[in-house]
């Protein structure tokens, strides 16, 4: 497989810097945020979830997702950005991690951006909701403002609780 | 044409490792003193096989060693060897040196250069101690193969035209032994003129090898009447070889008289020991598509279960086939369940096979006489279980043998027969497989126990039963041998063979007489992916309780529950004091508590100990398909995992193992 046409070469050049040039854009209050879309396997709505015992309350518990049990964070809890009422705007982004499958709920999917590498400015130092160690640039379309989360890193960390101890030491 | 032989490799690797696997058994079947050609046949199929099939896909080092197994065996089956006990252990070694090997060629490692050379070194040993059987040889004077063939080989001009090709000869030569061959162009050939169906070669050929006259000749079966032959026998390399002839092996007269039959058995044969199962036909499936059979089977059962909930609340009267068609789904969804499941069965006798090996090579390590007895070795069981339970019974058998079974002289002295006992039983026990590891041993010695895990700092008592005294066998780090040998006795064994047994789903029981012997009872599920259940009600929520754990439930009355300071609550039952778990407290469910005499409890038990479980409401009971929480998320403590209920929701199967330890502990602190 090859991709020839000229055109695409800035992109390419992207990707191959290993930065994303795709992004899920969705909401949390009155904030943008942009994920990577290659990490996105889907979107749904806002099913039943069943409580895990011993969890961190921003683990909403497991859902049922075509037979396979996938966990379910809370991203406003997750940022104590308050407590999020679900209603039917309510969404899950189901993403494709570390070779897991976890679900975050949002308050709404905007769209999927497409952005350059002038339009991603650096991150700056800011005591945000977002430990600043998981935004990766600030990128910047017109009026809007979207806060680029490396999604990977923030769900494999292990404040998350996602994953046990052990797949990330030994013991 | 080029044929890209890779995509061969995994079956031709799969096929060496059961035919190494057919050897090794057959091997062991061989009785040195009833010589048996249909055993000796089978071997030295298996070895040609896999010569065969290394030489095709180019694995030489594979294909040159496996070659002189072959040729051993050759001269055993052709008579002219004797059988002797050396030569079976030396195949052995041959076969474990060629697993080596294919290992190496699969993985694309190094095998253990110097093992390859001092077996192949020992087999070439014994293939020139060969002339020495010459009492036998004498009577059949075309067995005694000389060191080696020189060959003339003159086609005439119009071989090809019969569909022979003289290449093909030679490649058959050359599985004969080391062949070196000189072309001879004729002199008056004009190539220009030379007509391409029109064979004009000669060959001289020399052949090294204890190839028979007979085996060179077939190799020319089908060209006889069309070419020139001549043999004569390799003088030079024969004197060269006898110089270096050790000790004479024993002739067996036996095998003289035998030789006769021997040469008609060279038809494949079934191998005598395999079952009947084992002829039936058979397709190779990779294990992912019978996975993804299962799981697809599985979702079917949800739906399946989804329907039959929905219809529940249908009027019966109006809908009456729509009813009978749901039940007829509902048997045929479970048949086909089975059916599926049945693809992932195997045999004991995949594990079982492999003992004969490890309790013979121990044995004579040991200096003990060990018969090995197995019992139910067509007891099917689940294959992802039945992988993972050969280390636990591996460490099992090896300490019957170490530990359990007494010296030769000991069991003498103790008035019992010279040859100890190894028992491996398995049977079906309602959904479960029991499997007996036993020994008419020594047994267990319970003051030594005791004393071993005073001196490890095991808690423990004079106090305790029997069966608590040998549950302290399982605590990491206990271990009674004296002497720490390379058989058995590191410490690190037991507790681990429990530790994956319970990971199984198993539980491991003890049982012992002194000077009896002693066995090990693993109990074990016939399946990891399917679950008897009872649905219990906390809430909104349901959980899964293991029906094999759940021994009754029960309304407590106000004076069967006692608080104690400090440990909790407990519920006595039948003058049993058992621990009370309240599951909404344990795990923060939503909703007030409620006192247990307006609740229900559960008693659920595991490894001899019953914890009370405190629900709202029994649901009901049902299969359900186990998924794991691990695979996306991480794991829970008193959770073994998840399963989706009939509506689609996920609900969490508890690990009563886990409760029970978990809160049997806080009642006895």
């Amino acid at each position: 497989m090859s991709i020839s046409a000229n055109d695409t070469q800035p992109v390419n050049a992207q990707i191959a810097a290993g930065m994303p040039n795709e992004f899920l854009t969705f909401t949390l209050g009155a904030e943008e945020y942009g994920v990577d879309i290659l990490k996105v396997q889907e979107i749904r709505g806002y099913d039943t979830v069943t409580r895990i015992p011993e969890a961190p309350d921003f683990i909403k518990g497991v859902i049922n997702l075509r037979g396979t049990i996938v966990p379910v964070v809370d991203m406003r809890l997750k940022f104590k950005l308050g407590k999020a009422d679900y209603n039917e705007f309510t969404v899950m982004i189901i993403l494709n991690i570390a070779r897991r499958v976890v679900g975050m709920v949002v308050d709404g999917v905007s769209d999927v951006m497409q952005l350059t590498s002038e339009q991603i400015r650096p991150a700056p130092e800011f005591g945000g909701a977002v430990n600043t160690k998981f935004i990766t640039g600030i990128g910047a379309l017109d009026q809007r403002m979207l806060i680029l989360v490396d999604i990977e890193r923030l769900m494999s960390g292990a404040d998350m609780a996602l994953m046990d101890a052990a797949s990330q030491s030994l013991q | 044409m080029s044929l890209d032989l890779a995509r061969f490799h995994k079956t031709f690797f799969e096929e060496s490792f059961e035919n190494l696997e057919t050897m090794e058994q057959a091997l062991l079947r061989l009785d040195v003193a009833a010589f048996d050609a249909e055993v000796i046949n089978t071997i030295f199929r298996a070895a040609h096989s896999i010569k065969g099939g290394a030489a095709t896909f180019g694995f030489s080092a594979v294909a040159s060693f496996t070659h002189h197994a072959e040729t051993l065996l050759d001269q055993m089956r052709s008579g002219a060897r004797a059988l002797a006990q050396d030569d079976i252990e030396l195949l052995l070694r041959a076969g474990d040196t060629m697993r080596g090997l294919l290992t190496a060629a699969r993985d694309g490692g190094d095998a253990d250069v110097n093992q390859v050379a001092e077996v192949q070194a020992a087999l070439e040993r014994a293939l020139s101690g060969k002339p020495a059987a010459a009492p036998v040889a004498a009577t059949k004077p075309a067995a005694a193969a000389p060191s080696g063939w020189r060959i003339g080989f003159a086609p005439k001009p119009d071989l090809f035209r019969s569909g022979n090709d003289p290449l093909r000869i030679l490649r058959a030569l050359g599985q004969l032994g080391t062949l070196q061959s000189t072309a001879l162009l004729p002199d008056e050939l004009v190539l220009r003129a030379a007509e391409p169906e029109t064979s004009y070669l000669t060959w001289n050929l020399t052949l090294d090898g204890e190839a028979r006259l007979e085996a060179v000749r077939d190799c020319f079966a089908w060209v006889e009447d069309e070419c020139e032959l001549s043999f004569e026998p390799n003088v030079a390399a024969a004197v060269a070889v006898a110089v270096e002839i050790p000790e004479p092996a024993t002739p067996a007269p036996v095998v003289a008289s035998r030789s006769a039959s021997i040469a008609k058995s060279d038809v494949p044969v079934a191998a005598r020991g395999a079952k009947p199962a084992n002829d039936g036909a058979s397709i190779r499936v990779g294990t992912e598509k019978i996975d993804a059979l299962i799981n697809l089977v599985g979702e079917l059962v949800i739906t399946q279960a989804m329907l039959t909930q929905l219809a529940s609340g249908l009027d019966p009267v109006h809908n009456e086939k729509l009813l009978s068609g749901l039940g007829q789904l509902d048997r045929n969804t479970r048949m086909l369940q089975e059916a599926v499941m049945a693809t992932r069965m195997l045999p004991m006798e995949a594990v079982f096979s492999r003992f004969p090996r490890l309790v013979r090579d121990l044995a004579g390590k040991l200096g003990k006489q060990v018969r090995l007895v197995t019992v139910g070795e067509q007891t099917e069981l689940d294959k992802s279980v039945i992988e993972k339970i050969i280390d636990p019974l591996n460490h099992l058998v090896r300490n019957s043998l170490d530990h359990g079974l007494e010296k030769t002289e000991d069991r003498i002295a103790a008035g019992k027969e010279a040859t100890g006992t190894i028992l491996l039983k398995a049977a079906h026990q309602g959904g479960h497989i029991v499997i007996e590891v036993g020994d008419d041993g020594r047994g267990l010695n319970r003051q030594k126990i005791l004393a071993k895990a005073q001196e490890k700092g095991v808690a423990c008592n004079e106090s305790m039963s029997d069966a608590e005294v040998y549950q302290l066998i399982f605590a990491p780090g206990f271990s009674t041998a004296d002497q720490v040998t390379d058989v058995s006795g590191r410490g690190v064994g037991m507790d681990v063979v429990k530790k994956n047994i319970q990971a199984l789903g198993g539980t491991v029981e003890l049982s012992s007489t002194p000077g009896k012997g002693a066995a090990v009872l693993i109990r074990l599920p016939l399946t990891l992916a399917i679950l008897d259940g009872m649905s219990v009600g906390v809430g909104d929520d349901i959980f899964i309780l293991p029906l094999s754990s759940v021994v009754e439930s029960l309304q407590p009355q106000p004076d069967q529950v006692k608080r104690v300071a400090q440990a909790g609550t407990v519920v006595r039952v039948r003058n049993e004091y058992l621990p009370l778990v309240d599951l909404r407290e344990w795990f923060a469910l939503p909703g007030a508590l409620r006192p247990p005499q307006e609740a229900i409890v559960v008693i659920v038990e595991s490894e001899g100990r019953k914890v009370a479980m405190q629900i709202d409401e029994l649901v009901g009971q049902q299969q359900v398909v186990i998924k794991s929480l691990e695979a996306n998320y991480r794991r829970v403590r008193g959770v073994s995992g998840a399963t989706i209920l009939g509506d689609g929701r996920v609900s969490l199967i508890l690990d009563v193992a886990a409760v029970v330890r978990l809160f049997s502990h806080v009642a006895a602190a």
